[in-house]
């Protein structure tokens, strides 16, 4: 853990969204490790290296609330684009929205703090050129000034998040102290049951991977790729 | 036409004065309150719903300018025509470039070509990004523009009017109301219905466009000065019964010199402070002097002040309302 790195991340709302209840989106209680890997490539990635997240700390309480929105009932089919493409006109490609409605509620988290703790690893894709060393001042030089590639996102992109890097000689931000109940794992552990690890992107069909979560005083750790904690 | 090269963050400030900007389907078409705060909210989707219907009117059937999620009537099918018109043996030459490009195999090939025409064709599947797939997944298009949900500055309070109509819907509501008490022929055909307003409300916004995925769906300069014009006049075009009277007050644009950002988003957007005014001061909205005051009513009864001191190197703040 050489390389390790600490992000602070908050904002105003949050819907990490749990597979199981996803047409009326429910959020899980906290950030998944997917959601984190996903904050720390909007900073920075290349093919070369693969974000491993080790611990989540929660640092504000965990509360929810509702919005429902309005939202549409399909996606685009590519069939039908590919149509067009080849007729060369756009008749008939488009979605009306107010004939293919559809209301959903989202259960969001309200004013979300985290800590991530995370390290990368070197892929197969890695160059020569490609060192531990460079990537690692092209995150906190990134991460440092506010630069990121696209802002990322706590969950869904209409949710952003703020984030600012934790340098290893500075203290993490401070923990809100109403945050130090059972409910947080504070006393004894808090079991948060099957959370989603992370989605194998390179096995056929991307299933879903798992990990029964554990947050004990706040904080949450993450098994390792590869171990038999990680659940498919 | 070349992509657009470095991010940007925005802060638009809109207001709304005796209408509802955004309704809660959960809470019978209440304004959207934040339950804890009584802060007013306006979803990120009614917001985008409104640049793609000003888009729509403002370049109908300009090629490229086409919108792919519309509201309400099929207007491209008029437009389709001029569009084939204009195209004509351009497409032939749009598609080969489009087929020449050197790809990853795999199939995914066909998705990209998909994907690229989506974007070349339609303002805001280059703009909001959209998802496209079948019963294969050919993936989906992360637009530059990602905007968050709208918050009023000061707990608003909503307003519920009750208000007639003299006239029934059906013949049966007339019947019921002919058996009841008599009386005047003009009000015995009478429904009553609820509106619900917000006196006065000053909403922002923060918006963020990522130039790295304006690269991959082509999203422009031109784009991006339209989406500003879009957001200055959106309002102009959205007058109904529900929605009162709302304004685009101000729209405050960070321009990074960097592709990736030259200072994080939110200790740019902490440089736009919003305050009461009280006798052309400045006054903090926390400022517990305020208890007193009268709830605004008006535009003028708010201060926006920008903080330009010892702004971060590269970048630059256009006020563009």
């Amino acid at each position: 853990m050489a390389f390790g790195i600490r992000l602070h991340v908050w904002g105003r709302n949050a819907l990490f969204t749990r597979p199981e209840l996803k047409v009326e989106r429910v959020s899980y209680d906290v950030m998944t490790p997917s959601a984190a890997r996903g904050i720390l490539e909007a900073i920075h990635w290349k093919p070369a290296i693969r974000w491993v997240i080790d611990r989540i700390h929660v640092l504000e309480p965990i509360r929810f609330q509702s919005i429902r929105r309005n939202e549409v009932g399909h996606k685009a089919p590519a069939g039908t684009i590919r149509q067009a493409m080849k007729r060369g006109d756009l008749g008939g490609l488009q979605l009306l929205v107010d004939e293919d409605r559809q209301q959903r509620a989202s259960t969001v988290l309200v004013n979300p703090a985290y800590l991530i703790e995370a390290h990368f690893d070197l892929t197969d894709k890695a160059g020569p050129e490609d060192t531990e060393g460079k990537h690692l001042d092209i995150f906190n030089r990134r991460a440092g000034r506010g630069q990121c590639f696209h802002q990322p996102c706590l969950g869904t992109r209409e949710f952003a998040a703020h984030f600012a890097l934790v340098a290893p000689d500075v203290a993490p931000p401070p923990r809100n102290p109403a945050t130090e109940t059972p409910e947080h794992g504070f006393g004894t552990p808090r079991d948060l049951g099957l959370m989603l690890w992370d989605i194998d992107h390179a096995a056929p069909g991307r299933p879903s991977m798992f990990f029964r979560a554990r947050m004990v005083d706040g904080v949450i750790d993450i098994p390792a790729p590869g171990t038999p904690e990680v659940l498919r | 036409m070349t992509t657009l090269s470095s991010r940007h963050d925005f802060v638009l400030i809109f207001d709304v004065t005796n209408g509802n900007p955004n309704g809660d389907p959960d809470a019978g078409n209440l304004p959207r309150l934040d339950p804890e705060t009584n802060h007013g909210l306006v979803s990120d989707v009614c917001l985008k719903r409104k640049l793609r219907n000003y888009v729509e009117l403002a370049r109908a059937g300009e090629v490229g300018h086409h919108i792919y999620v519309q509201e309400g009537a099929i207007l491209n099918e008029k437009h389709r025509e001029a569009y084939v018109a204009k195209r004509g043996d351009d497409a032939k030459a749009l598609k080969e470039a489009k087929e020449a490009k050197k790809l990853n195999p795999k199939g995914d090939e066909e998705a990209r070509a998909l994907r690229d025409w989506m974007c070349a064709n339609f303002f805001d599947v280059r703009t909001f990004g959209a998802v496209m797939s079948t019963g294969i997944n050919c993936g989906q298009v992360k637009g530059p523009v990602q905007m968050a949900f709208a918050r009023s500055v000061e707990p608003v309070l909503p307003v519920e009017i009750s208000i007639t109509r003299m006239a029934a819907t059906n013949e049966a509501e007339q019947k019921k109301r002919a058996e009841g008490e008599e009386g005047e022929a003009r009000t015995d055909n009478r429904t009553m219905g609820r509106k619900h307003i917000v006196p006065y409300g000053l909403y922002v916004a923060h918006g963020f466009v990522s130039a790295r995925f304006a690269e991959r769906t082509g999203f422009t300069e031109a784009d991006l000065n339209l989406l500003f014009e879009a957001l200055a006049n959106m309002f102009e075009h959205d007058r109904s019964a529900a929605r009162g009277e709302m304004n685009t007050r101000k729209l405050i644009v960070f321009a990074h010199e960097n592709a990736l950002g030259n200072a994080p988003a939110h200790v740019l957007f902490d440089r736009v402070r919003i305050g009461r005014c009280v006798d052309g001061e400045f006054r903090a909205l926390d400022d517990r002097g305020l208890g007193n005051l009268a709830p605004a009513r008006k535009f003028g009864d708010y201060l926006i002040e920008i903080d330009r001191d010892g702004l971060p190197a590269g970048v630059e703040i256009r006020e563009l309302l």
